[in-house]
Protein backbone atom coordinates (compact mmCIF):
# COMPACT_ATOMS: atom_id res chain seq x y z
CA UNK A 1 0.00 0.00 0.00
CA UNK A 2 1.26 3.41 -0.92
CA UNK A 3 0.74 6.17 1.59
CA UNK A 4 1.89 9.74 1.87
CA UNK A 5 3.33 12.22 4.32
CA UNK A 6 0.64 13.38 6.69
CA UNK A 7 1.83 16.94 6.13
CA UNK A 8 2.72 18.54 2.84
CA UNK A 9 6.46 18.66 2.14
CA UNK A 10 6.33 22.44 1.96
CA UNK A 11 5.03 22.67 5.50
CA UNK A 12 7.07 24.52 8.08
CA UNK A 13 7.69 24.04 11.75
CA UNK A 14 9.30 26.28 14.33
CA UNK A 15 12.52 24.84 15.68
CA UNK A 16 14.85 26.18 18.33
CA UNK A 17 18.04 24.71 16.90
CA UNK A 18 20.10 26.09 13.99
CA UNK A 19 20.58 23.75 11.02
CA UNK A 20 23.25 24.02 8.34
CA UNK A 21 23.13 27.50 6.79
CA UNK A 22 19.96 28.49 8.70
CA UNK A 23 19.40 29.92 12.15
CA UNK A 24 16.74 28.62 14.50
CA UNK A 25 13.20 29.74 13.69
CA UNK A 26 10.45 28.76 11.32
CA UNK A 27 12.02 26.30 8.88
CA UNK A 28 10.58 24.31 6.03
CA UNK A 29 10.86 20.54 5.92
CA UNK A 30 13.32 20.93 3.06
CA UNK A 31 15.55 23.24 5.12
CA UNK A 32 15.46 20.74 7.92
CA UNK A 33 16.25 17.85 5.60
CA UNK A 34 19.22 19.82 4.33
CA UNK A 35 20.41 20.07 7.91
CA UNK A 36 20.13 16.36 8.57
CA UNK A 37 16.65 16.36 10.14
CA UNK A 38 14.58 14.28 7.75
CA UNK A 39 10.77 14.31 7.84
CA UNK A 40 9.14 10.93 8.45
CA UNK A 41 5.69 9.76 7.41
CA UNK A 42 4.53 10.13 10.99
CA UNK A 43 3.25 13.53 12.16
CA UNK A 44 5.91 15.67 13.89
CA UNK A 45 8.49 12.87 13.66
CA UNK A 46 11.88 13.26 12.07
CA UNK A 47 14.96 11.10 11.55
CA UNK A 48 18.14 12.71 12.83
CA UNK A 49 21.17 11.79 10.76
CA UNK A 50 24.37 11.63 12.79
CA UNK A 51 27.64 12.27 11.01
CA UNK A 52 29.97 9.23 11.03
CA UNK A 53 32.81 10.05 8.59
CA UNK A 54 34.18 6.92 6.97
CA UNK A 55 32.05 4.74 9.22
CA UNK A 56 34.40 5.22 12.15
CA UNK A 57 32.35 5.79 15.28
CA UNK A 58 34.25 6.35 18.54
CA UNK A 59 32.72 4.43 21.46
CA UNK A 60 32.12 7.68 23.33
CA UNK A 61 29.92 8.98 20.50
CA UNK A 62 28.25 5.61 20.02
CA UNK A 63 27.20 5.57 23.68
CA UNK A 64 25.88 9.11 23.45
CA UNK A 65 23.88 8.31 20.31
CA UNK A 66 22.41 5.28 22.09
CA UNK A 67 21.50 7.40 25.10
CA UNK A 68 19.85 10.09 22.95
CA UNK A 69 18.02 7.56 20.79
CA UNK A 70 16.64 5.80 23.82
CA UNK A 71 15.47 9.08 25.31
CA UNK A 72 14.04 10.84 22.24
CA UNK A 73 13.75 8.21 19.50
CA UNK A 74 12.66 4.63 19.13
CA UNK A 75 14.28 1.39 20.30
CA UNK A 76 16.70 1.19 17.40
CA UNK A 77 18.96 3.26 15.18
CA UNK A 78 19.39 2.83 11.45
CA UNK A 79 22.80 2.50 9.78
CA UNK A 80 22.46 4.36 6.50
CA UNK A 81 23.95 3.13 3.25
CA UNK A 82 26.49 5.97 3.59
CA UNK A 83 27.65 4.88 7.04
CA UNK A 84 25.71 7.49 9.01
CA UNK A 85 23.83 6.48 12.14
CA UNK A 86 20.24 7.71 11.96
CA UNK A 87 17.95 8.18 14.96
CA UNK A 88 14.34 7.79 13.81
CA UNK A 89 11.16 8.97 15.53
CA UNK A 90 12.50 12.19 17.02
CA UNK A 91 9.77 14.79 17.67
CA UNK A 92 10.82 18.17 16.26
CA UNK A 93 10.05 19.81 19.60
CA UNK A 94 13.09 17.96 20.94
CA UNK A 95 15.60 19.00 18.26
CA UNK A 96 17.40 21.44 20.52
CA UNK A 97 17.80 18.87 23.29
CA UNK A 98 18.92 16.18 20.84
CA UNK A 99 21.52 18.48 19.24
CA UNK A 100 22.76 19.73 22.61
CA UNK A 101 23.06 16.27 24.12
CA UNK A 102 24.78 14.84 21.04
CA UNK A 103 27.27 17.72 21.11
CA UNK A 104 28.29 16.71 24.65
CA UNK A 105 30.16 13.88 22.91
CA UNK A 106 31.08 16.15 19.97
CA UNK A 107 28.63 14.19 17.80
CA UNK A 108 27.48 16.31 14.88
CA UNK A 109 24.32 16.08 12.80
CA UNK A 110 25.08 15.37 9.13
CA UNK A 111 23.47 16.90 6.07
CA UNK A 112 21.38 16.19 3.04
CA UNK A 113 20.70 18.26 -0.07
CA UNK A 114 22.93 19.88 -2.71
CA UNK A 115 26.32 19.92 -1.03
CA UNK A 116 29.49 17.99 -0.32
CA UNK A 117 28.43 15.05 1.83
CA UNK A 118 30.24 13.20 4.58
CA UNK A 119 32.82 10.94 2.89
CA UNK A 120 32.48 7.17 3.16
CA UNK A 121 35.49 4.90 3.44
CA UNK A 122 36.81 1.44 4.19
CA UNK A 123 38.98 0.87 7.25
CA UNK A 124 42.14 1.61 5.26
CA UNK A 125 45.78 0.72 5.72
CA UNK A 126 45.89 1.16 9.51
CA UNK A 127 44.83 -2.44 10.16
CA UNK A 128 43.23 -3.86 7.02
CA UNK A 129 45.73 -6.30 5.45
CA UNK A 130 44.78 -5.20 1.92
CA UNK A 131 44.81 -1.47 2.67
CA UNK A 132 47.24 0.65 0.67
CA UNK A 133 46.14 4.15 1.66
CA UNK A 134 45.13 5.99 4.83
CA UNK A 135 41.46 6.24 3.91
CA UNK A 136 40.41 7.16 7.44
CA UNK A 137 42.93 10.00 7.77
CA UNK A 138 41.87 11.42 4.41
CA UNK A 139 38.19 11.07 5.25
CA UNK A 140 38.67 13.15 8.36
CA UNK A 141 40.69 15.77 6.51
CA UNK A 142 38.16 16.05 3.67
CA UNK A 143 35.18 16.11 6.00
CA UNK A 144 36.70 18.85 8.17
CA UNK A 145 37.57 20.95 5.14
CA UNK A 146 34.70 20.38 2.71
CA UNK A 147 31.64 19.05 4.54
CA UNK A 148 28.57 21.10 3.65
CA UNK A 149 30.18 23.08 0.79
CA UNK A 150 27.34 24.04 -1.54
CA UNK A 151 27.06 22.51 -5.00
CA UNK A 152 24.49 22.20 -7.79
CA UNK A 153 23.37 18.87 -6.46
CA UNK A 154 24.58 16.25 -4.01
CA UNK A 155 28.31 15.60 -4.15
CA UNK A 156 29.44 12.28 -2.76
CA UNK A 157 33.02 11.31 -2.09
CA UNK A 158 34.60 8.09 -0.88
CA UNK A 159 37.95 6.51 -0.16
CA UNK A 160 38.86 2.89 -0.89
CA UNK A 161 42.18 1.56 0.32
CA UNK A 162 42.75 -0.91 -2.53
CA UNK A 163 41.37 -2.05 -5.91
CA UNK A 164 38.80 -4.33 -4.23
CA UNK A 165 37.04 -0.97 -3.88
CA UNK A 166 34.70 -1.67 -0.96
CA UNK A 167 33.90 2.06 -0.81
CA UNK A 168 32.58 1.89 -4.40
CA UNK A 169 34.71 4.71 -5.81
CA UNK A 170 33.30 4.12 -9.30
CA UNK A 171 29.82 5.12 -8.04
CA UNK A 172 30.80 8.44 -6.42
CA UNK A 173 30.80 11.98 -7.77
CA UNK A 174 34.51 12.11 -6.91
CA UNK A 175 36.48 9.38 -5.18
CA UNK A 176 39.93 8.05 -4.48
CA UNK A 177 41.24 4.49 -4.48
CA UNK A 178 44.62 3.48 -3.01
CA UNK A 179 47.20 2.04 -5.41
CA UNK A 180 50.84 0.98 -5.33
CA UNK A 181 53.07 0.58 -8.36
CA UNK A 182 55.23 -2.54 -7.91
CA UNK A 183 58.93 -2.33 -8.70
CA UNK A 184 61.16 -5.33 -9.16
CA UNK A 185 64.77 -5.49 -7.96
CA UNK A 186 66.59 -8.14 -9.95
CA UNK A 187 69.43 -8.77 -7.49
CA UNK A 188 67.04 -9.80 -4.71
CA UNK A 189 64.99 -12.16 -6.88
CA UNK A 190 65.53 -15.91 -6.48
CA UNK A 191 63.19 -16.85 -9.34
CA UNK A 192 60.81 -18.69 -6.98
CA UNK A 193 57.75 -17.94 -9.15
CA UNK A 194 55.54 -17.10 -6.16
CA UNK A 195 54.66 -13.61 -7.48
CA UNK A 196 53.46 -14.99 -10.80
CA UNK A 197 51.14 -17.36 -8.96
CA UNK A 198 50.03 -14.77 -6.43
CA UNK A 199 49.02 -12.21 -9.08
CA UNK A 200 45.28 -12.43 -9.71
CA UNK A 201 45.36 -10.32 -12.86
CA UNK A 202 47.81 -12.36 -14.95
CA UNK A 203 50.05 -9.29 -14.93
CA UNK A 204 53.12 -11.31 -13.92
CA UNK A 205 54.35 -14.32 -15.87
CA UNK A 206 57.34 -16.38 -14.77
CA UNK A 207 60.23 -16.89 -17.14
CA UNK A 208 60.20 -20.58 -18.16
CA UNK A 209 63.88 -21.07 -17.34
CA UNK A 210 64.90 -18.52 -14.70
CA UNK A 211 61.53 -18.17 -12.93
CA UNK A 212 62.03 -14.42 -12.90
CA UNK A 213 58.92 -12.29 -13.33
CA UNK A 214 57.84 -10.72 -16.61
CA UNK A 215 55.61 -7.76 -15.76
CA UNK A 216 52.67 -6.68 -17.94
CA UNK A 217 51.83 -3.23 -16.64
CA UNK A 218 48.65 -2.87 -18.71
CA UNK A 219 47.05 -5.67 -16.70
CA UNK A 220 48.25 -4.50 -13.27
CA UNK A 221 45.64 -3.14 -10.84
CA UNK A 222 48.32 -1.92 -8.41
CA UNK A 223 47.04 -4.08 -5.52
CA UNK A 224 50.50 -5.02 -4.14
CA UNK A 225 49.77 -8.76 -3.87
CA UNK A 226 53.15 -9.41 -5.50
CA UNK A 227 54.95 -7.21 -2.97
CA UNK A 228 53.26 -8.95 -0.06
CA UNK A 229 53.83 -12.46 -1.41
CA UNK A 230 57.50 -12.07 -2.36
CA UNK A 231 59.67 -13.96 0.17
CA UNK A 232 62.82 -11.96 -0.58
CA UNK A 233 61.55 -8.37 -0.92
CA UNK A 234 62.46 -8.35 -4.61
CA UNK A 235 59.10 -6.66 -5.31
CA UNK A 236 58.95 -3.30 -3.53
CA UNK A 237 56.59 -0.33 -3.45
CA UNK A 238 57.29 2.19 -6.18
CA UNK A 239 55.07 5.22 -6.52
CA UNK A 240 52.02 5.07 -4.28
CA UNK A 241 48.89 7.16 -4.26
CA UNK A 242 45.31 7.20 -5.46
CA UNK A 243 43.38 6.39 -8.59
CA UNK A 244 40.89 9.26 -9.06
CA UNK A 245 37.37 8.52 -10.34
CA UNK A 246 34.79 11.13 -11.25
CA UNK A 247 31.17 11.35 -12.31
CA UNK A 248 29.79 8.12 -10.90
CA UNK A 249 26.43 7.89 -9.21
CA UNK A 250 23.80 5.39 -8.24
CA UNK A 251 20.04 5.85 -8.30
CA UNK A 252 17.57 4.89 -10.99
CA UNK A 253 20.06 5.59 -13.75
CA UNK A 254 23.54 4.93 -12.40
CA UNK A 255 26.79 6.11 -13.98
CA UNK A 256 30.13 4.39 -13.77
CA UNK A 257 32.73 7.02 -12.88
CA UNK A 258 35.72 7.68 -15.13
CA UNK A 259 39.37 7.33 -14.11
CA UNK A 260 40.90 10.78 -14.63
CA UNK A 261 44.22 10.52 -12.79
CA UNK A 262 46.53 7.86 -11.39
CA UNK A 263 48.86 7.94 -8.38
CA UNK A 264 47.93 11.37 -7.06
CA UNK A 265 49.33 11.91 -3.58
CA UNK A 266 47.50 12.46 -0.29
CA UNK A 267 48.60 16.11 -0.48
CA UNK A 268 46.92 16.48 -3.89
CA UNK A 269 43.51 15.37 -2.58
CA UNK A 270 42.22 18.67 -1.09
CA UNK A 271 43.19 20.66 -4.20
CA UNK A 272 41.52 18.08 -6.45
CA UNK A 273 38.25 18.36 -4.52
CA UNK A 274 38.42 22.15 -4.40
CA UNK A 275 39.13 22.56 -8.12
CA UNK A 276 36.50 19.95 -9.05
CA UNK A 277 33.76 21.60 -6.99
CA UNK A 278 34.77 24.98 -8.48
CA UNK A 279 34.44 23.58 -12.02
CA UNK A 280 31.17 21.83 -11.14
CA UNK A 281 29.55 24.95 -9.71
CA UNK A 282 30.73 27.12 -12.59
CA UNK A 283 29.54 24.84 -15.38
CA UNK A 284 26.34 23.73 -13.68
CA UNK A 285 24.95 27.26 -13.40
CA UNK A 286 21.42 27.54 -14.76
CA UNK A 287 21.10 23.79 -15.20
CA UNK A 288 19.16 23.12 -12.01
CA UNK A 289 19.96 20.11 -9.92
CA UNK A 290 22.53 18.43 -12.11
CA UNK A 291 25.04 15.83 -10.96
CA UNK A 292 28.64 16.25 -12.06
CA UNK A 293 28.45 12.97 -14.01
CA UNK A 294 25.54 14.28 -16.10
CA UNK A 295 27.47 17.47 -16.75
CA UNK A 296 30.59 15.57 -17.79
CA UNK A 297 28.58 13.59 -20.33
CA UNK A 298 27.73 16.77 -22.22
CA UNK A 299 29.74 17.53 -25.37
CA UNK A 300 33.24 18.85 -24.63
CA UNK A 301 32.81 18.84 -20.88
CA UNK A 302 35.36 16.11 -20.15
CA UNK A 303 37.99 18.17 -21.98
CA UNK A 304 36.92 21.29 -20.10
CA UNK A 305 37.25 19.46 -16.79
CA UNK A 306 40.69 18.05 -17.64
CA UNK A 307 41.81 21.54 -18.67
CA UNK A 308 40.68 22.89 -15.29
CA UNK A 309 42.54 20.10 -13.48
CA UNK A 310 45.80 20.09 -15.45
CA UNK A 311 47.76 22.10 -12.86
CA UNK A 312 46.65 19.75 -10.09
CA UNK A 313 46.84 16.40 -11.91
CA UNK A 314 50.04 17.36 -13.81
CA UNK A 315 51.72 14.20 -15.19
CA UNK A 316 49.28 12.04 -13.24
CA UNK A 317 46.38 12.95 -15.54
CA UNK A 318 44.92 10.19 -17.69
CA UNK A 319 45.10 11.06 -21.38
CA UNK A 320 41.69 11.65 -23.04
CA UNK A 321 39.50 10.03 -20.38
CA UNK A 322 36.06 8.82 -21.45
CA UNK A 323 32.93 10.45 -19.98
CA UNK A 324 31.08 8.59 -17.20
CA UNK A 325 29.18 5.61 -18.56
CA UNK A 326 25.46 5.17 -18.07
CA UNK A 327 24.54 1.75 -16.68
CA UNK A 328 21.06 0.36 -17.26
CA UNK A 329 19.86 -1.49 -14.17
CA UNK A 330 16.20 -1.46 -15.17
CA UNK A 331 16.29 -4.43 -17.52
CA UNK B 1 66.68 -25.19 -1.02
CA UNK B 2 68.12 -28.67 -0.76
CA UNK B 3 70.96 -27.60 1.53
CA UNK B 4 68.63 -26.51 4.35
CA UNK B 5 67.86 -29.14 6.98
CA UNK B 6 64.11 -29.34 7.43
CA UNK B 7 62.85 -30.05 10.95
CA UNK B 8 59.22 -30.69 10.07
CA UNK B 9 56.92 -30.87 7.04
CA UNK B 10 53.33 -29.58 6.91
CA UNK B 11 50.97 -30.25 4.02
CA UNK B 12 48.14 -27.69 3.82
CA UNK B 13 47.07 -28.49 0.27
CA UNK B 14 43.69 -29.74 1.52
CA UNK B 15 42.99 -26.67 3.68
CA UNK B 16 41.17 -23.46 2.81
CA UNK B 17 41.65 -19.93 4.15
CA UNK B 18 41.93 -19.15 7.05
CA UNK B 19 42.87 -22.70 8.11
CA UNK B 20 45.88 -22.65 5.78
CA UNK B 21 47.64 -20.10 7.93
CA UNK B 22 46.11 -21.25 11.22
CA UNK B 23 47.59 -24.74 10.75
CA UNK B 24 50.94 -23.27 9.73
CA UNK B 25 50.95 -21.01 12.76
CA UNK B 26 50.02 -23.84 15.13
CA UNK B 27 52.79 -26.01 13.72
CA UNK B 28 55.33 -23.21 14.09
CA UNK B 29 54.26 -22.73 17.70
CA UNK B 30 55.48 -26.22 18.49
CA UNK B 31 58.91 -25.40 17.05
CA UNK B 32 61.94 -23.41 18.25
CA UNK B 33 63.16 -20.14 16.71
CA UNK B 34 65.65 -20.85 13.96
CA UNK B 35 64.14 -24.26 13.13
CA UNK B 36 62.85 -24.91 9.62
CA UNK B 37 59.37 -25.96 8.57
CA UNK B 38 58.58 -27.09 5.05
CA UNK B 39 55.06 -26.01 4.09
CA UNK B 40 53.40 -27.57 1.05
CA UNK B 41 50.59 -25.42 -0.30
CA UNK B 42 48.51 -24.85 -3.42
CA UNK B 43 48.70 -22.13 -5.95
CA UNK B 44 46.24 -19.21 -5.81
CA UNK B 45 44.63 -17.96 -2.61
CA UNK B 46 46.88 -19.87 -0.13
CA UNK B 47 49.93 -18.56 -1.94
CA UNK B 48 48.68 -14.97 -1.70
CA UNK B 49 47.98 -15.20 2.00
CA UNK B 50 50.36 -17.64 3.68
CA UNK B 51 53.70 -16.05 2.66
CA UNK B 52 52.32 -12.58 3.47
CA UNK B 53 51.12 -13.67 6.93
CA UNK B 54 54.38 -15.48 7.67
CA UNK B 55 56.35 -12.33 6.88
CA UNK B 56 54.00 -10.19 8.97
CA UNK B 57 54.52 -12.47 11.97
CA UNK B 58 58.28 -12.25 11.75
CA UNK B 59 59.12 -15.58 10.13
CA UNK B 60 61.44 -15.88 7.16
CA UNK B 61 60.92 -17.77 3.93
CA UNK B 62 64.39 -19.06 3.16
CA UNK B 63 63.61 -21.41 0.31
CA UNK B 64 60.94 -22.13 -2.27
CA UNK B 65 60.26 -24.78 -4.85
CA UNK B 66 57.46 -25.05 -7.38
CA UNK B 67 56.07 -28.46 -8.32
CA UNK B 68 53.18 -28.24 -10.77
CA UNK B 69 50.50 -26.22 -9.04
CA UNK B 70 52.05 -26.79 -5.60
CA UNK B 71 54.67 -24.79 -3.82
CA UNK B 72 57.06 -25.88 -1.09
CA UNK B 73 58.13 -23.08 1.26
CA UNK B 74 60.99 -23.51 3.74
CA UNK B 75 60.09 -21.30 6.68
CA UNK B 76 62.59 -20.32 9.34
CA UNK B 77 60.78 -19.68 12.59
CA UNK B 78 61.28 -16.14 13.89
CA UNK B 79 61.93 -15.09 17.48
Amino acid sequence: MLDHYIEDEKDKVEVTVPVIGKSAGVLSFNDLKTGGYIKQRQKDKFTVRCMVPGGRLPIKKMKKIAEVAEKYGADYVHISIRQSVEIPYVDYHNFDKVAAELSEADQKVASCGPRVRVPTACSGCEYNPNGLSDTQGLTKLVNDKFFGAECNHKFKTSFSGCPIDCARTSEMDLAFQGAVFPEWEEEKCTGCRICASACQEDAIHDHPETGEPIFYQDKCLYCADCIRACPTEAWVSGKTGHIVRIGGKHGRHPFKGSVVAKFVSDQDVPAIIEKTVEWYNKHGVGKGRIRIGTLLREEGMMQSYMEQMKDVFKDKAVKDPKPPLEINIQE
Amino acid sequence: MSDIKVDAVLDITNEVCPMTFVKTKLKLETMEPGQHLEVVLCDGEPLRNVPRSLKEEGHKIVGTKKEGNRFHLIVEKGM
